[in-house]
């Protein structure tokens, strides 16, 4: 089914390379949705696979090349990056994979970025897939381009193409008889004219032979980065722009009543005012509506945009209160809710007596506060928009602002900018819509920047989740049945009106796979309606679940009188695949084929171990006020495992000492990176353990900036991460996600055990301890 | 008129007195390495040097700036080996950033940091850098930078 072809001379890459470059298109379709019919495109919703979209003709004669590598005549190659780059680092990683295929001199890569496209696949860059999905076929790609450039040196030689090769020094063929060798940019030309391989016929590079995977590396855009060159969205800039800021409905749903802005009129700068219309429900992407501030700079935006006087319409979620809907999610699970997964019969079990255990956790909004805040620019001319913004989802551009300023999606082209932080944000692309929106009507580019409070205030939050847990305990202290119930306003909700049941998918996500050796079981999920925006956030449904499971295994642990470790190694149990059928119905494992990617215990097994050695447990006496926690969760198909050290302070808040990450995420193309994401996440699940939460008052949000939403800082940052990749040949998982789950519940763990006192809500400033 | 030098080259600006020099360089000067981040100086992806001191940008109104000699990220390296400042050198060779946005005040705050403290204990390191948040988390990262450029191991 995939298909590359020799594309130098149709013009895929106009203005990207010269005229006289060899490019070779490659068309990829997602295994998984091979033979789907048209408009069955695979789910986007909870980070699910890189779908076709609805209504391509995947595979059908049209050529859609959605991978290109292009050679210079001067032996530049030409890669171009489809997925965005939010910091994650596969705007390296994939070109890297393509590098080392093709035999090329990784200084000689150029990475240019693509644009939004349906012809490149699903680019929503979330769900930790990047590396995952497009592994196989950067191979694919850049070994076809080896082949054919050793081909073209036979060609000029005039010698038999066995006797030519495109190794050991990279970027050149050698004659191997005699010895001359011939660059890659003079073969270019020769190359450009010959016919395409076959996928059969092409000889990939054994594992030992690899150039770079595997091999640590610096991120492309390292230089311009750290010299203030590198262009985000922020930065972004054209002739003419005018600048916005919109004062968005304080509660979602709301609609202005009546407006005054004379004096916002007369700041200097500013040039106008102009309404958005409020959105039709469901509000899945559209903007907020209110009024925009236009001005010649951002400086003077905002301060029109404090002068300006609205009365508003607030509507039905002026009742939400989130205290209020906090005991209302806690009854929800009190009772029975939908069952997502069953094995045997809890109740037949409860009812037999024992010692019982019940615990609630919970876990509020959350926000994303990438450092750079939502912003974008956007020309309207003629019927067309040309937009420039760090987009998670270009395509999702187009498609919104296509809808929202009445043109088709392909008259909307997306420039994608390097991203300052997503998290899953910036795949909603509302913030663009708004720039285009006033585009249109000012007849101007525009560039709307969203201040920090807008961001806080106006996100598509994490959901707010509470659980109910209940286990009754057998010989040895084991569970012989377990219940775990939770209830949290779905990201259904975002894109669908009366949507309040988890999806199979954020079910999926440690809920309906949990891996222990119980003989009942069942998890359930019950009805939440939302009030706010829900979107996904770096790790997504796995944060409330793993800090449910793994803090009430602890709690288990301690019930039985036994060590945690050793306890949670029990739970895991005897090394063992899952058979699919074993999980819940609805179990998707983010898109990936079961085959390739099942749960198999014997790897959380492995880095449980690894962690817990690491990090010495069980080795050092603790002293008062000290305490160890670990816990374990597959996500985004990788096995996590990490043990935090706490030491408490005078004043009995919690310091984080030492941290130990144990990662098996398969194939490892970038080390360096790997190591990074697991550092950032413990760092990034200390700020949600520690301080975040969202809390709403007659619908609208309390928190606004980084003194009441706060971030986790260098100070109080652990003191030391230590990051342990176990090595495997398994294809490769996620990386930019799945160590954040485990974090807190390991934190809490840690926390239980230098105080006696079970944390089971978080943030951890609700309990005095941060 | 406000007079002021900017990356060596002297500038004047006649607008609003209260425009916090982070605008003007952004938005009148295209300088855009200093980075809006929070607007109210809790952040540091702002930081840029005002006559060799860390400030926050974003909080600096023009008025304040007014004779100060102003050096963002794009001028840091100006006058060192490779066009480099040996802080962005470290920056480098421990591969801190992930997806960067805040470096550039991270990276100003340190250098700031290391005229005041030369060879900073951790101590010194939390306190002249808890001002910058970085939501990837790459504090470790920037904490060996800097102890790899105080050590001079990168120059």
């Amino acid at each position: 089914m995939n298909r590359i072809e020799n594309v130098s001379r149709r013009g895929f890459l106009t203005g990207m390379v010269s005229a006289g470059a060899f490019v070779l298109g490659a068309q990829f379709v997602p295994e998984a949705l091979y033979g789907a019919p048209s408009g069955t495109a695979a789910p986007e919703v909870g980070g699910g696979p890189a779908g076709y979209p609805a209504g391509d003709p995947v595979g059908a004669t049209a050529f859609h090349p959605n991978v290109f590598v292009g050679l210079e005549p001067d032996g530049t190659v030409v890669i171009v990056a489809h997925r965005s780059e939010m910091g994650t680092g596969s705007r390296t990683s994939l070109p890297r994979i393509v590098a080392d295929e093709m035999e090329a001199d990784w200084s000689r890569v150029r990475i240019v970025q693509a644009i939004g496209d349906d012809k490149y696949g699903g680019q929503d860059t979330d769900g930790s897939h990047s590396v995952r999905s497009f592994f196989d076929d950067m191979r694919q790609c850049g070994a076809t381009a080896r082949v054919m450039l050793v081909q073209a040196a036979a060609v000029q030689w005039n010698v038999p193409v066995a006797e030519c090769e495109a190794s050991p020094r990279p970027h050149v063929v050698i004659h191997r008889p005699t010895g001359p060798t011939v660059g890659y940019g003079e073969l270019a030309a020769t190359a450009a004219k010959l016919p395409v391989p076959s996928k059969d016929s092409l000889k990939f590079k054994p594992r030992s032979e690899w150039r770079y995977i595997g091999k640590d590396a610096a991120i492309y855009d390292l230089e311009d980065i750290c010299t203030g060159r590198a262009g985000y969205g922020m930065d972004a800039h054209l002739d003419g722009m005018l600048y916005a800021s919109v004062e968005h409905p304080p509660v979602l749903g709301g609609k202005v009543d009546s407006l005054d802005d004379s004096d916002a009129l007369k700041v200097p700068g500013v040039r106008q005012t102009i309404a958005i219309d409020p959105f039709k429900p469901p509000h899945a992407f559209q903007p907020l509506g209110g009024v925009a501030v236009i001005a010649d700079n951002t400086w003077a935006a905002f301060q029109g945009r404090q002068k300006l006087k609205i009365k508003w319409d607030n509507g039905d979620n002026a009742s939400f209160d989130s205290d209020v809907y906090r005991k209302e999610l806690e009854q929800t699970v009190r009772r029975p809710c939908k069952v997502a997964w069953n094995r045997g019969d809890v109740d037949a079990e409860f009812a037999r007596g024992g010692k019982v255990l019940e615990a609630g956790y919970y876990v509020p909004l959350l926000a994303h506060a990438s450092m750079e805040p939502p912003v974008a620019v956007a020309d309207y001319r003629d019927g067309r928009v040309e937009a420039w913004a760090p987009a998670q989802d270009p395509q999702s551009v187009q498609e919104t602002v296509g809808k929202v300023v009445g043109i088709p999606k392909e008259n909307v082209i997306c420039h994608v900018t390097l991203l300052g932080g997503g998290f899953g944000r910036k795949s909603k692309p509302d913030f663009v819509a708004e720039a285009a929106v006033l585009s249109k009507k000012t007849g101007r580019p525009v560039k709307v920047v969203w201040s920090r409070e807008d961001d806080i205030k106006f996100d598509y939050y994490h959901t707010v989740a509470a659980t109910y847990m209940k286990a009754t305990l057998g010989a040895h202290g084991m569970p012989t049945a377990w219940l775990q119930r939770s209830a949290f306003p779905p990201i259904g909700s975002t894109f669908e009106l009366n949507n309040t049941y988890g999806s199979g998918g954020e079910l999926g996500m440690g809920w309906t796979d949990t891996p222990f050796v119980i003989p009942n079981f069942r998890a359930e999920n019950g009805p939440a309606v939302a009030h706010v925006r829900i979107g996904w956030l770096r790790s997504v449904a796995n944060i409330y679940h793993a800090f449910s499971v793994q803090s009430f295994a602890a709690e288990l642990a301690h019930a039985a009188g036994r060590d945690q470790l050793e306890y949670l190694l029990a739970l895991i149990g005897p090394d063992r695949v899952i058979d699919k059928k074993d999980l819940g119905a609805d179990y998707d494992n983010m898109g990936a084929d079961y085959k390739d990617y099942p749960v198999d215990t014997a790897r959380l097994r492995r880095v449980t171990e690894v962690a817990a050695e690491q990090a010495g447990w069980g080795k050092r006496k603790l002293g008062a006020g000290q305490g160890i926690g670990i816990a374990a969760h597959r996500s985004f198909v990788t096995y996590v495992a990490t043990v935090v050290q706490v030491e408490m302070d005078k004043q009995g808040k919690v310091r984080i000492g030492r941290v130990d990450t144990a990662v098996d995420t398969g194939t490892v193309v970038n080390p360096d990176s790997v190591r990074n994401q697991m550092e950032g996440a413990a760092v990034f699940a200390t700020s949600l353990a520690k301080y975040g939460e969202i809390t709403a008052t007659n619908g609208a949000i309390d928190q606004g900036n980084f003194q009441d939403y706060p971030m986790c800082r260098i100070n109080e940052a652990p003191r030391e991460i230590h990051v342990h990749i176990v090595e495997s040949d398994a294809p490769p998982a996620g990386v930019g996600e799945p160590a954040v789950p485990p974090f807190a519940p390991a934190l809490c763990n840690a926390i239980f055990m230098a105080t006696g006192k079970r944390v089971r809500e978080l943030p951890l400033t609700r309990s005095g301890l941060a | 008129m406000i007079q002021l030098q900017v990356n060596g080259i002297p500038r004047s600006f006649g607008g609003d007195p209260q425009m916090p020099l982070m605008w003007y360089l952004r938005d009148e000067l295209g300088l855009t390495g200093a980075k809006f981040g929070c607007g109210v100086g809790l952040c540091g992806s702002c930081v840029v040097h005002q006559n060799g001191a860390a400030v926050r940008s974003c909080m600096t109104p023009m008025s304040a700036a007014a004779g100060a000699e102003i050096v963002t990220i794009e001028g840091l390296g100006t006058g060192h080996a490779g066009g480099l400042h040996p802080v962005q050198k470290a920056w480098m060779a421990h591969n801190v950033p992930q997806c960067g946005y805040c470096q550039a005040g991270q990276i100003m705050q340190a250098a700031a940091l290391l005229k005041s403290a030369p060879h900073p204990t951790d101590a010194d390191i939390d306190q002249g850098m808890a001002g910058n948040i970085c939501r990837c988390g790459t504090y470790q990262r920037i904490r060996a930078a800097i102890k790899a450029a105080a050590a001079g191991e990168v120059v």
